[in-house]
């Protein structure tokens, strides 16, 4: 899933300081899953908002609505009076929800209440890993289902640096070395020699230096 | 000969061969590449000029291994994937031939988070195996690595970095014989100090025939004291420094004196090993140990054209 942090508190209050009327809008999705942006989070930063506003004399209203997912017009259009009542929009989606605010209320001035992380896999609870970076060209077959794009501090394809060490990272010891996870996993599954066979250069025209990219399912229309 | 760099030709001629180290200045003085080129100067067979060493932004490896060339030492042009994609990389492969640099070294490169510039963007476009490959093609087939055809060619004698030491041990012969296979000429490694696991990694070399395919440098470096000792023994990526070479630094009444003793016996060890073909010297920002370090060793750099211009001219 999606994983977005909120942006620091006072960041917030400087991009929102101007707005006599503000509108936060709430993402009941990946953010309310990872307890940062959803219907709750949205309220609670409203509020800190009013506080805050109201401690520096900043009049005016900051009210709050949550959709079930900002990355569909569907639910956007739900919210129209509101949001075209608002001088300001505050999402708290990750980037695909102000910037789908932004696509369908062209004329409204949105901003973002968080940062987006990853795509993550809930490794525990409440705690997220990166194990993909949607590079658009998936290789793991050959790697032992170990992402080695995402998992590699340096993308290696072709098996781990000079600086593995105890199954460790050389950036940190808090991060495990994927490629001694590959080495591992390839050797109890009896697959080492899958490690001969040079990969690449990569292709990284899939990924996201080739542009945005658009997926369409044929045979829907739109 | 592929190339015809003086490496090359003293590996060709089954002389020891001995490479140095020349670290690029952070400024843009060329009289600290001359003055350690001065140094180096009939010392070794080739140098090799680091690139960006440790993530550190400095003068250009390929422009200090130009002036280098002009103070009559041969250079070895280290490459890493870290701070550019495949078309500047071509670009300076292109541009280091056209200046007469006839040794290209292919490494992945130290990760930026340990440089002076922690938040950069690392490009990691290729692996070393990948920029190995790529190097290769241009000077044989010769094609860019999108297979259009080059006219001119660059002339490489094409290296490779290997670490004995680094995890998962059983895969480090292995991925040198990946190397081997992409199209490397010649290999350093790592710094050595635990000899035992040196000898075992060349074991697994000549199994997998490795050493019939690439010259093997052994990696090596005097340490200044125990200080240097303990920090390169817990803090550097990828060193293996045994506790017995921290004390015999700890307990010396010299210990530089002691630091270059102990590289000595590590050079004397290594030769006796089936498959070494030279030694590389890395005494970073202590140049002036490598004559020593010779005279000690009973070592003169194989070369069989000293006093000519190395790398050739340009045309």
């Amino acid at each position: 899933m999606i994983t977005a942090e909120r942006k620091n508190f006072d960041e917030i209050r400087r991009m929102t300081d101007g707005a006599q009327k503000l509108l936060v809008v709430g993402c009941n999705t990946c953010v309310a899953v990872c307890l940062t942006g959803g219907e709750k989070e949205a309220e609670i930063l409203a509020s800190q908002l009013r506080l805050a506003r109201k401690q520096d004399g900043i009049g005016g209203s900051v009210e709050t609505v949550t959709v079930l997912r900002q990355c569909e017009n569907e639910y956007l259009d739900s919210i129209s009076e509101q949001v075209q009542k608002a001088d300001l929009v505050l999402s708290t989606a990750c980037s695909i929800g102000p910037q789908g605010l932004v696509f369908r209320y062209p004329t409204k001035a949105v901003v973002p209440a968080m940062n987006t992380n990853m795509m993550g896999y809930v490794k525990e609870h409440h705690v997220w890993t990166e194990y993909c970076v949607a590079c658009g060209f998936c290789i793991i077959a050959f790697t032992g289902g170990i992402c080695p794009i995402a998992r590699c501090a340096k993308t290696l394809l072709n098996g781990p640096c000079g600086g593995s060490q105890g199954g460790r990272c050389e950036i940190s010891p808090d991060v495990p070395c994927a490629w001694q996870e590959i080495y591992d996993r390839l050797a109890a599954l009896g697959q080492l020699d899958m490690l001969k066979r040079i990969l690449g250069p990569k292709k990284w025209n899939a990924s996201n230096s080739g542009g945005p990219r658009t997926m369409k399912m044929e045979g829907f229309k739109p | 000969m592929i190339a015809g760099s003086n490496l090359e030709k003293v590996l060709a001629s089954g002389a020891f061969a001995v490479t140095a180290e020349l670290g690029p200045p952070k400024s843009a003085d060329p009289q600290v590449i001359i003055d350690k080129a001065n140094i180096l100067k009939g010392n070794a067979d080739a140098v090799n000029i680091t690139d960006n060493q440790t993530a550190i932004a400095r003068m250009s490896s390929m422009a200090a291994a130009r002036l280098t060339i002009e103070q009559g030492l041969e250079p070895i042009m280290q490459m890493t994937c870290r701070d550019r994609n495949r078309l500047a990389m071509q670009a300076d492969i292109l541009g280091a031939a056209a200046l007469g640099i006839r040794n290209l070294l292919c490494l992945t490169g130290d990760h930026q988070s340990f440089g002076n510039h922690p938040e950069s963007l690392g490009v990691f476009d290729l692996d070393s195996i990948t920029l190995i490959r790529m190097v290769k093609d241009m000077r044989d087939a010769p094609q860019f690595q999108c297979g259009e055809e080059i006219t001119f060619a660059p002339k490489l004698f094409i290296g490779a970095a290997a670490n004995p030491y680094a995890d998962p041990f059983p895969f480090r012969a292995m991925r040198l014989a990946k190397k081997v296979d992409a199209g490397i000429d010649f290999c350093q490694t790592q710094i050595i100090y635990n000899l035992d696991k040196f000898e075992e990694f060349m074991r697994q070399c000549r199994e997998l025939g490795v050493t019939e395919r690439c010259k093997i440098l052994a990696g090596v470096a005097p340490l200044k004291g125990a200080g240097m000792a303990r920090y390169m023994k817990n803090r550097v990526a990828g060193m293996d420094v045994p506790d017995e070479i921290v004390e015999r630094l700890s307990k010396a009444e010299d210990a530089q004196d002691e630091g270059i003793d102990i590289c000595v016996e590590v050079i004397k060890r290594v030769r006796e090993i089936e498959g070494v073909a030279g030694v590389h010297i890395m005494a970073v920002e202590w140049e002036s140990a490598v004559p020593e370090i010779l005279r000690r060793a009973g070592l003169k750099p194989g070369s069989s054209n000293q006093g000519e211009q190395p790398g050739g001219h340009i045309t």
